[in-house]
């Protein structure tokens, strides 16, 4: 009965169905747990920097912190201020959080898991991303909170301002790579850890031999700058201008309480691993080993286990950008709003320009001899 | 695909519920008040409108429907009424009332330009085409840009540099020394 029921829904036409019903769970399931728990890396991290012990009271290390408060968060009243903009105000959770569940759709997390193998995935992610921008704007301005109002306003000129340099610089990318299939992207940097887009830019051996000259011998600085930018994007220290605690309360959710401010912090992390995951993929090789063609191969394409391993690969990369993250925000002071947007219009801007400039003259250079 | 039992019906109902999307969304730009709320309402429409491209196979143009209507233009929307007007006042009470005729000549006008629309589209003879016309259509989209469509494309851009050069101006002139 159970096996004919099982057989049922995994074979075709109903196994297209039931993969994607078991994806959006999965998905909806990890952005839940990830952000719970990245809650407790973020408060034992600050903890462990400032020398103090972080959490420990409930469960061991304080494992047990995330779930206890879930169940406060849950138990809170909702309420919305007098004289806010009900509709937006309950609409902007909802916005805020939509869009990273849509865009770990199209994220190849290894050899073949991946919900929507889309031919534009890498357009999807930043289309998707573009929304962000508006749901917290529009959180900030129906609060008619001051301090929330102008935190919007802080959001919307630093994504804006960063939103730039960040797209220049995925195009030096694509570029190189001539596609914007993620999963594609990935399989071009198999092999050794010198063939990740960070590395094949300067110089390229997947042709064999000695190689040659790569697309982008800025690379690194380019990953430097997706990098900064992933961190304005998702308004992490030292760029969190929009939600500076100790100037504008909690910034557009000041006034949120209760699960409203827990699906804006929710949404917060998720972006995080949206913004890590595509770094990962673009320049370190996503799923891949980079432990050379012939055993970094071998593990990852050995059957489910070679998945697992893969899948293994990607989130350690992706979890050592993240804990970099956490570790940048307890490190590095605050910026002042103005520097915020020099550094993106005087510095990142230039500097991606000159890099696309580069790519381009590098990538033609060769066809003319 | 097709051996998906109602499949006829799935792809109705999802045909259906986008329009919806479409039609609300631009209903609640036109009829409110709070000009926040159409912006919304134009959000929405774009969705609806993204969601329709993408159901006629065309992903690209769906993508850049969202990053190019809601990324930018809403929130470049909201960004200038959030400088302007933090408060925004109570709608005006109007003591006479509106003139019949108005909203009449709207109604005409509007009517019209469906009717029109709609005569167009059904009597005119479509031909269908015999097969997909582009695949990747990302691709022949860059290539036609600047091949077939080059002069226009560099005209826009022109268009670009002259909007950026003017608004330089409009906002260095208050900073030079008298």
């Amino acid at each position: 009965m159970i096996e004919s029921i099982f057989k049922f829904f995994t074979t075709e036409p109903y196994w297209t169905l039931t993969r994607s019903i078991l994806y959006l769970v999965g998905i909806c399931i990890f952005v839940a747990a990830n952000a719970a728990y990245l809650v407790w890396v973020e408060r034992k991290g600050a903890g462990r920097f400032q020398r103090r012990p972080g959490p420990t009271e409930s469960g061991p290390w304080g494992l047990l912190q995330p779930p206890a408060d879930g169940i406060k968060l849950l138990a809170k009243q909702l309420m919305a201020p007098p004289g806010s903009d009900k509709i937006l105000f309950w609409a902007a959770p909802l916005m805020v959080i939509a869009p990273p569940l849509v865009c770990l759709a199209a994220i190849p997390f290894g050899n073949n898991v991946l919900a929507r193998d889309l031919n534009i995935g890498l357009l999807m992610v930043f289309s998707f991303g573009s929304i962000n921008v508006m749901a917290l704007m529009l959180g900030g301005w129906a609060s008619r909170n001051k301090y929330a109002i102008i935190s919007a306003a802080r959001v919307v000129s630093q994504n804006v301002a960063y939103e730039i340099p960040m797209l220049l610089v995925v195009i030096t990318i694509i570029m190189v790579t001539g596609t914007m299939n993620l999963q594609e992207i990935i399989v071009q940097q198999a092999g050794g850890f010198w063939n990740w887009n960070i590395l094949r830019g300067i110089w390229d051996f997947s042709g064999g031999g000695w190689g040659h000259i790569g697309g982008n011998l800025l690379a690194p600085v380019t990953f430097l700058i997706f990098y900064i930018c992933m961190l304005a994007e998702t308004n992490r220290a030292p760029f969190d201008m929009a939600e500076a605690e100790s100037e504008l309360v909690a910034g557009a959710f000041t006034e949120y309480g209760g699960m409203g401010f827990g699906v804006f912090f929710m949404a917060e992390y998720a972006n995080i691993v949206v913004g890590c995951a595509l770094a990962t993929i673009l320049f370190l090789g996503g799923w891949q080993s980079g432990l050379g063609s012939g055993f970094g191969t071998l593990l990852t394409s050995w059957g489910v286990i070679g998945t697992v391993i893969g899948v293994g690969f990607f989130f350690a990369k992706m979890y050592f950008l993240i804990f970099s993250v956490v570790w940048i925000r307890w490190t590095f002071p605050r910026t002042q709003f103005y520097g915020l947007l020099n550094l993106s219009w005087k510095i990142l801007i230039p500097i991606s320009l000159f890099t696309l400039l580069l790519t381009s003259v590098l990538l033609k250079l060769p066809r003319l001899f | 695909m097709n051996s998906f039992p109602f499949s006829d019906w799935i792809v109705a109902a999802i045909f259906v519920s986008f329009i919806a999307i479409t039609v609300t969304g631009a209903l609640i730009a036109a009829l409110t008040k709070r000009i926040i709320r159409s912006v919304c309402g134009l959000a929405i429409c774009s969705l609806g409108l993204a969601g329709l491209f993408y159901f006629l196979n065309s992903p690209f143009l769906a993508l850049m429907e969202i990053l190019i209507y809601i990324g930018a233009v809403c929130v470049t929307v909201i960004f200038g009424v959030m400088l302007t007007e933090p408060d925004e006042p109570k709608p005006e009470q109007h003591t006479r009332p509106y003139p019949v005729i108005s909203p009449l000549i709207a109604i005409a006008i509007a009517g019209g330009v469906f009717l029109g629309i709609a005569w167009l589209s059904l009597s005119a003879n479509w031909q269908a085409p015999a097969s997909i016309v582009s695949e990747g259509s990302v691709k022949d989209i860059g290539i036609r840009l600047l091949t077939t469509y080059s002069v226009p494309f560099e005209l826009i851009s022109l268009v670009l540099l002259v909007a950026i050069l003017g608004a330089l101006v409009i906002a260095r002139s208050g900073r030079t020394k008298e």
